[in-house]
């Protein structure tokens, strides 16, 4: 059942080194402390919440959008066969290229021969988290591609040589003091009083440059429409049009999960989107591509590719309890809601989605070296309460859980803990006899002033607590002593 | 309005929290309730079930069935012992087939029928007994820390805030946040100690600025983290379970 692979442990990684595990926990530890992380971040998350419960609002029926949403991606998924060969189809017939890529690696060595082909120097791109969980512009770049981010946020962790902190709002992280330092130090300009309006301005007029000089513009897709053989581009800021019909070459990449059926769809999905992502009623900039300039047509690609990447997605298709994982449309709003999140933020999950949806999808496309990602949840719930596609997240981060377990992925001491407290649940006496003697030496334990110290077996609750005071009688005792007869 | 209530003591309450109990069945019992303790009850499985230790939760899943069998009503002061009869025992009790497809059987459809009648404490007076004014007096400030389990799987909002607020002499203060998670979530809160006492130090923080004496909620565990974090902070507010506030006469 369990659609874990093991990965192969990296060449040159030696056996010391910390594992993905121990590093989560140690970013964790350090990033949760943090307060001025957690100042930035709160406020980030309150204005959110504010835009994200206006635009809620704005539906008559915010539960049946979602219901429709989760239909029409349950639809494409299960058909997902079918509607990427109509899509492939359709991009064919108007001039364009599909290329499938079953691995990250297949992806990015098509690009780079592509722009090594066609003589590209500068490429511009747009948002898109597939080319991060593909590690594409350093493919590039190690080709001497000039690879620019034209997102705004990304353009700033690119400058910082950073992954994107969040997938909506990748420099969500930083405040305009600390991007006002880093444009000084790297693009040689210093805007002293951190004026937002001129900050922009300043990252706008060199992008500019980049727009113009580009071979090559590279994106992602919001939607890959089948019925259209249309990409569809969500962006506030016009870089995704930009990078899309400015350059001489367009490629688009996308994960096969991006499919939906019907141009139609877009009816629903486009402002669900929008509303989970940014609050917004629909995003500033909704842009559909289907191909190349034809003759007679003014602005656009001569030439238009799209890379359908699997890169593990038909895993997770063959597992029927999990396929509904595909559903999610990138939205970050499990993300934004988590008080994991909140907390450790993007970067500790050290993975190219991160939050909810990445500690529910990263075991499944990389191994069960990320497995811990699925125990670093309090399970509460509020990713699946605001997932505009209705996946049901913490639920499926116990199906992760069971799976790791069934494989034998989990420390051999634990094992044998729930196999001795087995015995003990299903045999009252036992129970209590062990409930009693856990009381009892606590008790004594903390009497002594040991409480948190290695004496303690409860140590690791009580070296962020204070201890519980341990009762006397168990419930189970003061009914037989006289509770059952009053 | 006599009815017959068998408790389901959640094993941490049963062994650490045993007041909690105690009060549950003074309030069940002074609306007329017959109330029963099955003594061959331990745990619900949810410990090895979050941990993912299915084939070892789901023994206990099969006790409960058998231990409850019988019983009319089954009543728990916890929102997340009951989520784990009612939402996860019938998930734990059925099973996959080869193409992952869940099949339900007779285990499955028997959890789903005690599940019916499986109800937290807040849940069974306010929606099967039909009270709000459970006689209960308690002249304190008292702010409402929403549950995870009980909020989001058992759908339970204003149920346990009907309750406080017929209670007499008690003053109601909203928690901003009342709904985001205290940090406990089982053995994250040791598993992952430093998140878990982040988000902790969060509610208590949240706890402190309504300025009310007590913290209430319908889950014992969550108070149980909530407390120990406060403990550390010094702060002034208390925690009470629900059922302790509801069992108070002056």
């Amino acid at each position: 059942m369990s659609t874990f692979a093991t990965r192969p442990t990296p060449a040159g990684a030696t056996p010391s080194a910390e594992t993905a595990a121990q590093k989560f926990l140690r970013d964790a530890a350090e990033k949760s402390a943090d307060l001025v992380h957690r100042e930035i971040i709160r406020k980030n998350m309150e204005s959110y919440d504010a835009a994200h419960q206006r635009g809620r609002a704005r539906f008559k029926d915010w539960e049946a959008a979602r219901r429709r949403c989760q239909q029409i991606k349950r639809e494409a998924i299960n058909h997902l066969d079918r509607y990427l060969l109509q899509f492939e189809e359709r991009v064919i017939a108007r001039g364009g290229h599909v290329f499938w890529a079953a691995t990250g690696d297949e992806a990015c060595a098509y690009i780079r021969d592509l722009a090594v082909g066609r003589g590209v120097k500068t490429v511009v791109k747009s948002k898109s988290m597939v080319t991060e969980e593909m590690h594409l512009a350093s493919a590039l770049e190690e080709q001497g591609i000039r690879v620019w981010e034209t997102d705004l946020g990304e353009f700033i962790v690119q400058l910082r040589n950073e992954a994107p902190y969040h997938i909506v709002t990748p420099a969500m992280h930083l405040n305009r003091q600390q991007i006002r330092d880093l444009f000084r130090e790297k693009l040689g300009e210093d805007i002293a009083d951190a004026d937002p309006q001129k900050l922009v301005a300043l990252a706008r007029r060199k992008l500019r440059e980049a727009f113009f000089a580009a071979e090559m513009g590279i994106s992602g897709a919001n939607f890959i429409v089948a019925d259209a053989g249309a990409v569809a581009i969500s962006t506030n800021e016009g870089n995704g049009r930009l990078s899309t019909s400015l350059p001489r070459i367009h490629v688009a990449v996308t994960g096969i999960e991006k499919v939906i059926p019907r141009l139609v769809d877009l009816a629903t999905l486009w402002p669900t989107l929008a509303t989970s992502g940014t609050g917004q009623p629909i995003t500033t900039y909704s842009t559909l591509v289907g191909g190349p300039r034809k003759p007679g047509e003014a602005d656009g690609p001569e030439e238009f590719h799209v890379v359908l990447l699997d890169n593990g997605r038909s895993n997770l298709l063959g597992n029927v309890e999990e396929r509904e994982v595909l559903h999610c449309i990138r939205c970050g709003a499990c993300l934004n809601i988590c008080p994991v999140y909140r907390n450790i933020g993007g970067h500790t999950y050290n993975t190219t989605y991160p939050g909810p949806i990445g500690s529910v999808l990263t075991p499944h496309l990389r191994g069960s070296e990320f497995q811990h990602l699925s125990y670093a949840s309090s399970l509460c719930g509020a990713c699946t309460s605001v997932c505009p596609v209705n996946i049901n997240l913490h639920h499926h981060l116990l199906h992760n859980r069971r799976d790791f377990t069934a494989a034998g992925g989990i420390k051999s001491s634990e094992r044998g803990q729930f196999r001795l407290w087995k015995k003990a649940m299903l045999n009252p006496r036992l129970y209590a006899l062990g409930g009693w003697m856990m009381r009892r030496s606590l008790r004594v334990v903390y009497g002594l002033g040991l409480a948190g110290s290695i004496f303690d077996p409860m140590r690791a609750w009580n070296r962020k607590r204070t201890p519980m005071p341990m009762p006397k009688s168990s419930f189970r005792k003061l009914w037989r002593k006289g509770l059952n007869k009053e | 309005m006599p009815r017959k209530v068998s408790l389901f003591v959640p094993c941490f309450v049963d062994q650490l929290q045993p007041q909690v109990a105690v009060d549950t069945v003074k309030v069940l019992r002074r609306l007329g309730c017959e109330v029963d303790f099955p003594e061959d009850q331990t745990c619900c499985g949810q410990p090895a079930f979050n941990s993912g230790f299915w084939d070892e939760a789901r023994p206990c899943a099969e006790r409960f069935l058998r231990v409850f069998r019988d019983a009319e009503n089954i009543v728990c002061p916890s929102g997340s012992c009951t989520t784990m009869v009612r939402v996860f025992y019938p998930e734990l009790l059925s099973h996959l087939d080869r193409s992952g497809e869940k099949k339900s059987g007779a285990q499955h459809d028997e959890a789903v029928a005690l599940g019916r009648r499986t109800f937290e404490l807040s849940e069974f007076l306010v929606k099967q007994l039909g009270v709000t004014d459970v006689g209960a007096v308690f002249p304190h400030t008292v702010t409402y820390h929403a549950s995870c389990h009980g909020l989001r799987e058992l759908k339970l909002r204003e149920e346990p805030i009907k309750l406080l607020r017929a209670v007499k002499g008690l003053t109601f203060v909203d928690m901003l946040r009342s709904d985001e998670c205290c940090g406990f979530g089982g053995t994250f809160a040791t598993k992952f100690e430093a998140i878990s006492a982040a988000m902790g130090e969060q509610k208590a923080n949240s706890v402190a600025v309504t300025g009310a004496e007590y913290v209430t909620a319908i889950d014992p565990s969550c108070l149980m983290h909530v407390q120990g974090i406060m403990g550390k902070k010094n702060a002034r507010a208390k925690t009470i379970h629900l059922a302790g506030i509801l069992a108070s006469e002056s």
